[in-house]
C-alpha cells in the first residue's frame, strides 16, 4: 500500500464485538472481534467453512447472532437488519452473483439507486417534472460508475449474456451506485482468469482511492489478498486466529498451520 | 454544394468557421452516455484559452507538443492549439508501449506532452529519465492520479485556467501569434511504424493538409451537412485528414467514440455520412451479421437470404444508377424495405454516402455484401508521404481490383521496376532530422518512390500488386508479384495461407495450407472421413477443390496482360498450418517470405524438379510447449493455365 493511501485510514467505522453464531448445533462463528477503520480495505481469509460468509451476513444483518454487539458508526446493537445496514451506507456483493439476469447491465445499476430516490407516487405514476428530474440525476451518477468500470459498452446488455467476470464488475457497480460507506465483497475474484483478478484488483483499489469507500473483503486468492489489504483477519473453524498487516500475518504461525497448509 | 472554408492553416480556419457556422456542431464526444457537442464558436474558444494556458506554461514557437490518447475532443483542440502557438503536435499511437514511445519523444525534443489519462502519464513517467527535453504533461483525465505529486504534471482544468489568466492579461497575444502561422509552415509531424529500422517522423504543412483536404472536399462533395465518426487513431495520417483536414475545410461535424469498446455502438447512433475503416473492420461486421442471422428465426433467415441473392444481382448496379429492369428494381426495393434498410439501419450505415476503405486487399465477399446492399463503399490508396490521397475511385467506376484514378492536381507514374511515383500538392516537406532519407524517398523534382509495385490498366487504374521490393520476374522476364497472387488464392475460404515463387524460375509455383474449418466442413458434408489436418490436406478430393480455387485465379490474372505470365503451374498442399510458432508467419501473419523458402527448401526443390511427390519431415511445436515430428509424403498437383484474354468489363 502506498504512504498516500495508509494516510487517509480513520477510526474504527464498525466494530464486532465477541460475536458467536450457531445454526441448531453447529457453530458457525464462535466469540470473533475485530475493527474496521474508514478508508481501509480488510480481508477476511480462512479455509472453506471458516465462516466468512457468515460474517458478512451477520454483519449486513442476514444472520442474527447469539451472542455479541455490532457497533456500526457509534451505534451499538445486538444485531443489524438488511435494510437497515442498506440505508446506513453498507453495500454488498454475493459470492454467487445475485443480479438481475434478465436486466440490463443500466437497469441492475439503477436498482442500486432505489434507496436514494426520492419522489411520490402522483409524479412517479406519471413520469412528470420532478420525477423526471429525479430520474435524470440518479441516471447520472449511475453513468459515472459505469465509466469508473469501464462498461460502456454492456450498458443495455442483458446481464445473462455477459460472461462471468464481466457480471462480477456489474455486481460491484450495483453496489457502488448505492454510494456506500462500507463496501461488502464476497470473494470478488472467485473464477475469474489472471486478467480478470487484475482488473478486479485495480477497481477495488480505484474505489477505496477515489471514493474513500472502506472495503471488508473476503477473497481466496492469498496473492490478491496480501496485496491489496491494508488488515488480515483470519478465521479458522469459526475462530480468530490472526489480526493484522498483511506480513503479521503471513508470519503468524497459526495461520500457517491452519490455512496455509502443513502436513498433518 | 456548401462553401468550403477559406484559410490556410488550422488557426485561420477555426476562425472562419466561427464565424461562417458559428452555431454548427463542430465535435461531439459521448460521456456519460450522452452525445455532448460543442458548436464552432465554442471550440475557438477551447482552442483558445488552451493555447493561452500552455503559453503560460511556457511553450513557444518551434516546439513540439506530443499528443497521445483515443480521440477526444481536448486533444484535437490540443493540436490546433499548439499550432496557433507556432508550435508542431506530434500524434504518437496510444497503445505504443513506453520503449517505443521514448524514440519519438527523443527524435521529436518534445518539450511538452498532452496526454489523455493516467494509462499515458505512467508510460511517460516511466521513460522520463530517458528524455531530459520533456518539461511538463497535461492531463486532460484526472482519475487515479490524485496522489501524482511531480510539480511538472499538470491537469488539463488547470492550463485552461492559467489560460484564461493568462487571456486577461495578454488579450491580443492569440491573434497576435496565430497570424504569424504560414501554409508553408510544419503542420504536424507523423511518426510512421516502418518495417525496417526506426519510425521516420513525416513533417506535414499545413498547405499538404489543406490543400488535400479542399480538393478531396471538392472531389467527393463533402459538406458541413456531413457526419463522421473519428474512431482510428490520432497518430494516423488518415484521421489528420478526416478529423482535422477536412472538417475544417467543409465544417462537418467529427464524433468522437465513448470508449474503443464502444465503436459499433456509437456508429449506429451517430449514423455518419461519411466513413472510413480498413478491410479487417469491414470483415469483422460482415462476419457479426451472418453470426446473427444464422441465430435469427428462420423467417428471417429465409428473407435474409433471398433478398441477399436479389441484392447481389442487381445491387451493385443500381448503387452505380445503371440500367436494371423494372421487376427487378422493384423486388430490390421491397428487399430494401424488408432487408437492406434494417440491416443497414443496425449497423449504422443508413446515411452513408461515402464510404472508403483502404491499407490492403478486400476479399471480394466482403465489398460485393456492401456495396450489394447500398452501402457505396469504395477504395482509395494513399500514403503519410502523400497526405493521404493519392488515388481514388470515381463512383461510377468502383472495382474489386483496382484502388482508382489519381486525384485532381496528383500525377502518377511507374517506372521501368514497375515502382508507383507521385507528385502532389500533399507531398510531405521531409522526414524530420533524416535528410538521407527524405533524399532516398523525394526526388529533387519533387516525385515520392512509394515502395509498391503497381500496374496502370487501359482504363488509368491504379492496382498496386505488391511491395516493390518483393515483385520479381520469372527467367521469361514476365512480372511477377507473390503477395497480389496469394491474396487471390487466399480469397477461398478453403485456403488459409498460401506462399507462392517464381522469382527467376521457369514459372510460377504455390504452397498453400488448407483451412481446417472450411475444408472440415466440407469434407463431412461430403462424408469424406479423416483424423488429421495433414490426411485431410492429402484427400484428393481437397487437391481438386483447391485445383480449381487456383484455375479460377489462373484465369483471372490471364486477363491482366502484365501478371499473365505469372499463372501458378504447379501447386501443393502443406501438411500443416503455417504458424507464428513455427517462425512461419509474424505475430500479425504475415508470411516470413525469407524464412519459409529456407525451412522448405526441399519441397520448392520438389516443385521445380518435375517429381509428383515430395516427403517431408518436420519439427512442429505443439501448443503446449512440446515438439514432435511429423512425417508425411506431399503430393504435388499441376493446375491449368488460362490463355490471356481480352479484358472483361468494368465489373461495377
Amino acid at each position: 500500500m502506498s504512504e498516500a493511501h495508509r494516510r487517509r485510514i480513520g477510526d474504527v467505522v464498525l466494530k464486532v464485538d465477541n460475536i458467536s453464531l450457531r445454526f441448531g448445533g453447529v457453530r458457525a462463528i464462535t466469540g470473533v472481534s475485530f475493527e474496521i477503520r474508514k478508508g481501509e480495505i480488510f480481508s477476511i481469509i480462512g479455509p472453506n467453512g471458516a465462516g466468512k460468509t457468515s460474517m458478512l451476513n451477520v454483519i449486513n444483518g442476514f444472520y442474527h447472532p447469539q451472542e455479541g454487539t455490532i457497533t456500526w458508526k457509534g451505534m451499538p446493537r445486538k444485531q443489524m437488519r438488511p435494510h437497515e445496514a442498506a440505508a446506513t451506507g453498507i453495500a454488498r456483493t454475493f459470492q454467487n452473483v445475485a443480479l438481475f439476469k434478465g436486466m440490463s447491465t443500466l437497469d441492475n445499476l439503477m436498482t442500486g439507486r432505489l434507496l436514494k430516490q426520492k419522489g411520490n407516487f402522483i409524479t412517479d405514476a406519471l413520469y412528470w417534472g420532478p420525477a423526471q428530474r429525479e430520474d435524470i440525476r440518479q441516471r447520472e451518477v449511475v453513468e459515472k460508475i459505469i465509466d469508473f468500470l469501464e462498461i460502456q459498452a454492456i450498458r443495455k446488455v442483458p446481464v445473462g449474456r455477459l460472461p462471468y467476470g464481466l457480471q462480477k464488475r456489474v455486481e460491484l457497480g450495483r453496489a457502488l451506485a448505492m454510494e456506500p460507506e462500507l463496501l461488502l465483497l464476497d470473494e470478488p475474484m472467485a473464477g475469474m482468469n489472471v486478467e480478470e483478478k487484475e482488473d478486479m484488483s485495480r477497481f477495488i483499489l480505484d474505489v477505496n482511492d477515489e471514493f474513500g469507500t472502506t472495503i471488508a473483503l473476503i477473497e481466496h486468492d492469498m496473492g490478491v489478498v496480501m496485496d491489496i489489504s491494508d488488515r488480515v483477519v483470519v478465521l479458522d473453524y469459526g475462530r480468530k486466529i490472526a489480526d493484522g498487516t498483511p506480513d503479521v500475518v503471513r508470519a503468524n504461525p497459526d495461520v500457517i498451520k491452519a490455512y496455509l497448509g502443513v502436513s498433518h | 454544394m456548401a462553401e468550403l472554408t477559406t484559410g490556410e492553416t488550422f488557426p485561420a480556419l477555426l476562425e472562419i468557421n466561427a464565424r461562417l457556422r458559428g452555431s454548427r456542431p463542430a465535435i461531439r464526444e459521448k460521456d456519460l452516455g450522452i452525445w455532448q457537442t460543442w458548436t464552432w464558436r465554442q471550440v475557438r474558444e477551447e482552442v483558445r484559452v488552451m493555447a493561452s494556458g500552455l503559453a503560460a506554461l511556457g511553450l513557444a514557437r518551434g516546439d513540439k507538443v506530443v499528443i497521445i490518447g483515443d480521440n477526444r475532443p481536448q486533444l484535437y483542440w490540443a493540436m490546433v492549439a499548439a499550432q496557433a502557438l507556432g508550435a508542431v503536435p506530434v500524434p504518437v499511437y496510444q497503445d505504443a508501449a513506453a520503449s517505443e514511445m521514448q524514440f519519438v519523444l527523443d527524435h521529436a525534443e518534445a518539450r511538452f506532452a498532452v496526454v489523455e489519462d493516467q494509462e499515458q502519464v505512467d508510460k511517460l513517467l516511466e521513460i522520463r529519465v530517458r528524455c531530459p527535453r520533456l518539461e511538463a504533461i497535461v492531463y486532460r483525465d484526472p482519475r487515479g492520479l490524485r496522489h501524482y505529486t511531480q510539480p511538472f504534471l499538470h491537469s488539463l482544468a488547470a492550463i485552461d485556467a492559467m489560460g484564461r489568466e493568462h487571456q486577461k492579461e495578454h488579450p491580443e497575444f492569440y491573434d497576435e501569434e496565430a497570424g504569424k502561422a504560414k501554409g508553408s509552415d510544419a503542420a504536424i509531424i507523423l511518426y510512421t511504424s516502418g518495417t525496417t529500422g526506426q519510425p521516420k517522423g513525416v513533417v506535414l504543412s499545413f498547405d499538404n493538409i489543406v490543400k488535400i483536404a479542399r480538393m478531396s472536399a471538392e472531389l467527393e462533395g463533402l459538406s458541413e451537412k456531413d457526419e463522421t465518426l473519428s474512431y482510428l487513431p490520432m497518430a494516423w495520417v488518415g484521421d489528420n485528414m478526416f478529423s482535422l483536414g477536412q472538417t475544417y475545410v467543409t465544417g462537418f461535424c467529427i464524433n468522437c467514440p465513448e470508449s474503443s469498446a464502444t465503436v459499433m455502438q456509437d456508429l449506429r447512433e451517430i449514423g455518419p455520412t461519411y466513413f472510413f475503416a480498413p478491410p479487417p473492420i469491414f470483415q469483422n461486421i460482415l462476419t457479426q451479421v451472418l453470426i446473427r442471422i444464422e441465430d435469427a428465426s428462420w423467417i428471417k433467415r429465409r428473407l435474409f437470404h433471398y433478398f441477399m441473392k436479389v441484392a447481389r444481382r442487381v445491387g451493385s448496379d443500381i448503387l452505380t444508377k445503371k440500367k436494371v429492369p423494372l421487376g427487378q428494381r422493384l423486388l430490390y426495393g421491397l428487399g430494401e424495405l424488408l432487408v437492406y434498410g434494417p440491416l443497414k439501419n443496425t449497423l449504422g450505415f443508413s446515411r452513408m454516402r461515402l464510404v472508403y476503405t483502404a491499407g490492403e486487399a478486400i476479399g471480394p465477399d466482403i465489398f460485393n455484401f456492401f456495396r450489394s446492399i447500398g452501402v457505396p463503399m469504395k477504395q482509395l490508396y494513399g500514403q503519410t508521404e502523400a497526405t493521404v490521397f493519392v488515388t481514388v475511385q470515381p463512383n461510377d467506376q468502383v472495382r474489386l481490383d483496382t484502388v482508382g484514378v489519381p486525384c485532381p492536381g496528383v500525377e502518377l507514374k511507374l517506372d521501368q521496376s514497375g515502382e508507383v511515383l507521385y507528385r502532389s500538392p500533399g507531398v510531405f516537406k521531409e522526414y524530420y532530422k533524416n535528410p538521407q532519407a527524405t533524399a532516398e524517398t523525394k526526388t529533387a523534382d519533387g516525385w515520392v518512390h512509394t515502395g509498391d509495385a503497381g500496374i496502370l490498366d487501359r482504363d488509368g487504374h491504379l492496382k498496386i500488386v505488391d511491395r516493390a521490393k518483393d515483385v520479381g520476374r520469372l527467367e521469361n522476364g514476365a512480372l511477377f508479384a507473390p503477395k497480389y497472387l496469394e491474396n487471390k488464392l487466399k480469397f477461398f475460404p478453403a485456403i488459409k495461407e498460401a506462399v507462392t515463387f517464381g522469382a527467376d524460375r521457369e514459372f510460377a509455383t504455390a504452397m498453400i495450407s488448407i483451412n481446417l474449418e472450411a475444408v472440415g466442413s466440407w469434407a463431412e458434408k461430403r462424408n469424406l472421413a479423416y483424423t488429421s489436418y495433414s490426411e485431410l490436406a492429402q484427400k484428393p478430393e481437397v487437391y481438386d477443390l483447391i485445383k480449381a480455387a487456383v484455375e479460377q485465379v489462373n484465369r483471372d490474372i490471364a486477363q491482366d496482360k502484365d501478371l499473365a505470365g505469372s499463372q501458378i503451374k504447379r501447386f501443393l498442399l502443406l501438411h500443416k498450418e503455417l504458424d507464428a510458432d513455427d517462425g512461419e508467419l509474424t505475430r500479425t501473419r504475415k508470411v516470413r517470405r525469407r524464412f519459409v523458402a529456407e525451412k522448405y527448401a526441399d519441397i520448392i526443390a520438389a516443385l521445380y524438379g518435375g517429381k509428383d511427390s515430395v516427403h517431408v519431415e518436420a519439427k512442429v511445436s505443439f501448443e503446449d510447449g512440446r515438439s514432435g515430428t511429423l512425417k508425411a509424403d506431399l503430393k504435388i498437383a499441376d493446375a491449368a493455365v488460362s490463355e490471356a484474354q481480352a479484358p472483361r468489363a468494368l465489373a461495377a
